[in-house]
Order: structure tokens, then sequence, then C-alpha cells
């Protein structure tokens, strides 16, 4: 019997055969931390004893969640983490340099590697082939300060897909069909393997999407095997030697297998409070919309500004619907600001922020006020996601989210594509 | 332990525990703990007993990574949290600061009932009611971190993981 692209990652990094079910201790090849639970993994650090990080240049702390500071407590933790990288030579990404689990992908995160992260979206490196899983602040100091974490093997649901999509439909509808299909408990300790033609076909920046919202189904990581698009994705970020090819095996075994025909997908979108609340966009088309937010790790990238720069070109938003743009790093700042994406958006009426992950959850910039809505191409609508507990949120791709900010009201995209 | 029960429902995510908008507090714990799962019951935090149970539904504390979920309601004075599944994250995260979580069926607690749990033999009564429910025990991995006090201690007594 073959191995599942999890147990494969998992034995090549233990130099044995590990099966779905067993404990095991392994080896970390990269760890990240980010201004909300890097203090305390910090701190933890230091309760344990730890001097030296075994691996710094592998190690990098992020100041993306409150960037730039809106507060002197955080700014605070901000200075706690800048020392801590100086001390033991961790590598830091400092305000504006964008959100981690985006400059991760462009520059650390490579095929066969155990990415511990103590951020539920680290799932995101998936994409590139890599054991990446959200873990708390102490499990990260551990992987810091011993170069290890244990791990209990994942079974794994298969998503196979068939097929490409139709005009107006990007990966961010495929995951949150397969989010709706499963439930936001569906993959709970399970690892998703995304394969097929669907995903195939799709840019690297369309497959971490997929990676990075299989959390939101409760998975423990969310697998693309990679190919001649993830070397191509490491070659343009000058990291070729980090290529490896890594594939499940024809006779893997899974837990199940969720057949998916991407011709069939329409635009969707996540309703309130819960990820899985997902309707056809269609069905609430029409819904006020008082903001509008493009960005984040999960569609802040270069291809999705130019998808909402190619809708909102020459138009301008609706005049009761704010528009926000968050690029997520600052190589996509710079890449749309070179291609005109950033002029075609201001023009539009659009506010740009510098990368970061504050208007997603609920830190600073873009509070909503009370009764207000929200259609965002982030990845969570909890009550009080986005700061305010009285206000809405809706979940849904950059496509949708442009069309909804020229109409004002919630839009399919198919009406203006 | 004898405590409780404050009842909760399906889906209590980590911004439900430890809400965003308090995200400059994460390094004042006491602080954050006096606004512990405020948006879904206010009375909570302010009338929370040591001891106390928090009974939850399916998918207790999805969503974020964020520690300061499990330390917080640690911080509380609850004794454990109950419920019938639990996010991946937030459980692994609640043996590694210490605090007990157990699955199983919680549809029979009501808010206000006494319950008395005994970790060791694995089972649940509900005083109130004169009911008895037994619960699965945890992984061994995570029994030996969670009664080593949390993963700090497990890793101060044993130099490593002892997790087998």
């Amino acid at each position: 019997m073959g191995l599942t692209l999890a147990e494969k990652i998992l034995s090549n990094n233990i130099g044995r055969e590990v099966r779905a079910g067993d404990f095991a201790v392994f080896r970390v090849n990269c760890c990240l931390l980010q201004d909300g639970t890097g203090p305390l993994a910090v701190r933890q650090f230091r309760k344990l004893g730890f001097t030296k990080v075994i691996n710094p240049q592998t190690v990098v702390l992020f100041i993306d969640h409150a960037a730039p500071s809106p507060r002197a407590e955080l700014s605070n933790d901000h200075i706690l983490l800048r020392e801590f990288a100086r001390e033991t030579g961790c590598v830091l990404s400092d305000v504006g340099d964008g959100v981690c689990h985006q400059v991760m992908s462009q520059y650390y995160t490579a095929p066969g590697n155990v990415l511990i992260g103590s951020d539920s979206h680290t799932v995101t490196g998936g994409a590139l082939a890599a054991f990446a899983t959200g873990m708390g602040s102490t499990d990260v100091a551990v992987g810091m300060g011993l170069g290890k974490t244990w791990l209990k093997v994942p079974q794994t649901i298969r998503v196979e897909t068939k097929n490409t999509f139709k005009t107006g439909v990007y990966s961010k509808d495929l995951i949150l069909h397969v989010i709706g299909a499963l439930g936001a408990d569906g993959a709970t300790y399970m690892s998703l393997e995304f394969g097929g033609e669907a995903i195939d076909r799709m840019s690297m920046s369309e497959r971490l999407v997929l990676s990075n919202m299989s959390v939101e189904a409760g998975a423990k990581v969310g697998l693309i095997a990679s190919d001649a698009t993830t070397q191509k994705y490491l070659e343009q970020y000058n990291r070729a030697d980090k290529y490896r090819e890594i594939k499940p095996d024809q006779d893997a075994k899974y837990s199940s297998t969720m057949e998916i025909d991407g011709a069939k997908l329409e635009p969707l979108v996540a309703c309130p409070h819960t990820v899985d609340n997902v309707k056809p966009a269609r069905e609430v088309v029409g819904i006020k919309v008082h903001q509008v937010v493009i960005g984040s790790c999960t569609n802040g990238r270069v291809e999705d500004l130019a998808i909402a720069a190619s809708i909102m070109r020459g138009k301008m938003r609706h005049p009761d619907t704010r528009l926000i743009v968050v690029p997520a790093s600052r190589r996509v700042f710079m890449q749309a600001v070179e291609a005109g994406y950033i002029s075609t958006l201001l023009a539009a009426g659009a506010l740009v922020m510098p990368p970061g992950c504050g208007s997603c959850c609920g830190v600073h910039g873009g509070i909503l006020g009370d009764g207000e809505v929200c259609l965002a191409t982030t990845n969570r609508n909890f009550l009080g996601r986005m700061g305010n507990p009285k206000s809405f949120v809706y979940l849904a791709s950059p496509a949708t989210a442009a069309a909804t900010a020229l109409k004002g009201v919630i839009t399919d995209p198919r009406e203006v594509l | 332990m004898r405590g409780k029960v404050w009842k909760f429902g399906d889906d209590i995510s980590t911004d439900l525990i430890a809400p965003g908008r308090y995200y400059h507090l994460r390094s004042n714990l006491p602080e954050l703990a006096k606004h512990v799962l405020e948006d879904a019951d206010a009375d909570f935090a302010a009338n929370v007993r040591p001891g106390d149970f928090i009974c939850g539904g399916r998918n207790f504390g999805l969503g974020s990574s964020r520690e300061h979920a499990p330390v917080i309601i640690k911080i509380a004075g609850v004794g454990a949290v109950v419920a019938k599944s639990f996010a991946r994250i937030f459980y692994r995260n609640a043996v590694n600061v210490g605090l007990p979580v157990i699955e199983c069926d919680t549809a029979a607690f009501d808010r206000g009932d006494e319950l008395e749990v005994d970790l060791e033999k694995g089972v649940i009564t509900d005083v109130t009611k004169g009911a008895t429910i037994p619960f699965h025990p945890m992984e061994q991995a995570m029994r030996r971190i969670l009664e080593d006090g949390g993963l700090v201690e497990h890793i101060k007594k044993h130099g490593d993981f002892s997790i087998s």
C-alpha cells in the first residue's frame, strides 16, 4: 500500500516509514512566529530555559498583525520581538514586509519541509508540498529550542478535481465549496490533499488559497504535490535549488475521496458567522455592503489585485461602500504598483493599506461599526472577527469582492465580467 | 474536581474566547482574562468560580492558534473544558498549558448543574441530575504532557519529548 503526501513528507523527514495514526517526533525545518503569538513564545522559550535557537536562520519572526502598531502595548511587544531577533540571530520580518504566510511562501517554505508556526494559517505552506501546520506559542518555542516537534501522522481526505473553472470561478470558490461540504470540523486532525486537473492547471497563487483555508475545515495540513508550477514559483524567488518532487503514491490509502467537477462550480460566498455557511453568490445578491476588503494571506497576491483591477478599471466604487485593499507583502505591493493595478484601484476609490493582517483579524484598519456588513477576500467570518461582534462578515473571491464594491450590494461577479 | 456548568454551543471560536479587539492585552494575561468568552456569554468572566466547568458543543476552540485562549480560561479558574469535540490546535494548546480537556457528549448538562469529574477513571457525574457519563481517556502522548503540568514542565523534566 502506497503513501499519501502527508505520510511521504513525514516518512522522508524521519528516515523511516510512518503511517496515519503513528505518533513520532519530527525534525522541524522552519518556524514562524507573529506579533500576536510571538511575545508569548519568547516568554515560554525563556521559561523553558533555552538560551539559543537551534537553527536561527530558519526561524522567522513576523511583525504583521499590528503593523504599523496602533497602540503602545503592541509597540512594546514589537520591541520584544526585535530584541529577541537580535539576541538569537532569528530572521526578523518587520512592519511593511508582509503577511507571514505570503513571505514564508516567497522566501522560506520548500517542498518536503516540516514547518510549524504559531498561526493557524501556517497551513498555507502545504501548497508548496511542505507539511506546514499551526501550533501554539509553547509548541513553537520548543521547536525553536530543540529543533523538533511531535506529531500524529494524519489520515487524509483526497480532494480529486476534474475539468477547469468557468469564467468568474476561482480557487476561493473551490475551497469554500469544500469547506461547505465538509463542515467547519469535517477534516479535524486530518490532511486535506488536493489534486487532479483543476489543481494541475492552477497557478501557485491560486493553490495557496486552497492550502490556506484548509484549516477552516479543521485540517492539520492542506497539501498539494510539487510539480513544474512549484519549480517555476521557486525559481521566481531565486530558490530553484530548493525544488524536490514530492507526490503521493498511486495506491495511497485515503480515508475518503471527494470528487469535484471544476466546471460545475459557481461563485460562492461564506455567510456570517461560520466559514462553512456557504451559499451560491446568486442566492445572496442584493445584500447591502458597507465595506469591501481585498487582501490577506488568502487573497492578497498580485494575481488577486489584477482581477480586482480588471473589474474596476475606469469605474468607481459605490459611494456607500468603502474599499480597502491590502497587498499581502512588500513584493506584491511593488509588483502591483509596477503593473498599474494600484493606480487603477486608487482611481476606482480604493484605500490601499500597508501589507499586514490588521483588518482581517480585527486589530486595526477597517474595524466595522454596529450593524455594518463587510465582504472580504479573507479567511474567517466568526462573530467579532473584524473587531466588532455587532457586525457581519461575508467571504468571497477577489472578483466577487470587486463586483460588490462597484454595486454596493453583494454581486455575482459574472454580472460584471 | 467539582464545580458548576457554564454551557456554550457549537463552534466556540478563539475569537469568541479571546477577541481580537483586545489584542493589545496579550502581554497582560490577567487583564485579557477579564474578557474571556465575553462575546459568547457576557456574565461568564465576572461570575465564573474556581473549579467551574465550561461545557461546549462541537468543534470547541476553532480558529486561530492563539494559546492565549486556553491560558485565559485557565486563569479564570476553570477546572476543565468539556466538549462534544475540539478543534485540533485548541486541544493541543490546552494540554500544553495544563488545562484539562475532556471529549464527551455534553447534551445532558445544563447551566448551573454541579459536576464531579474523575480524570483517572474517565467519568463525569452530573450531581444535580444524578447521571454518570464515561469519557475516553486522552491519547497517551498528550496525557503525559498534561500529567507533567504542561509542555514547559514536561520538557524541563525530561529534557526532550517523552511521549511514548
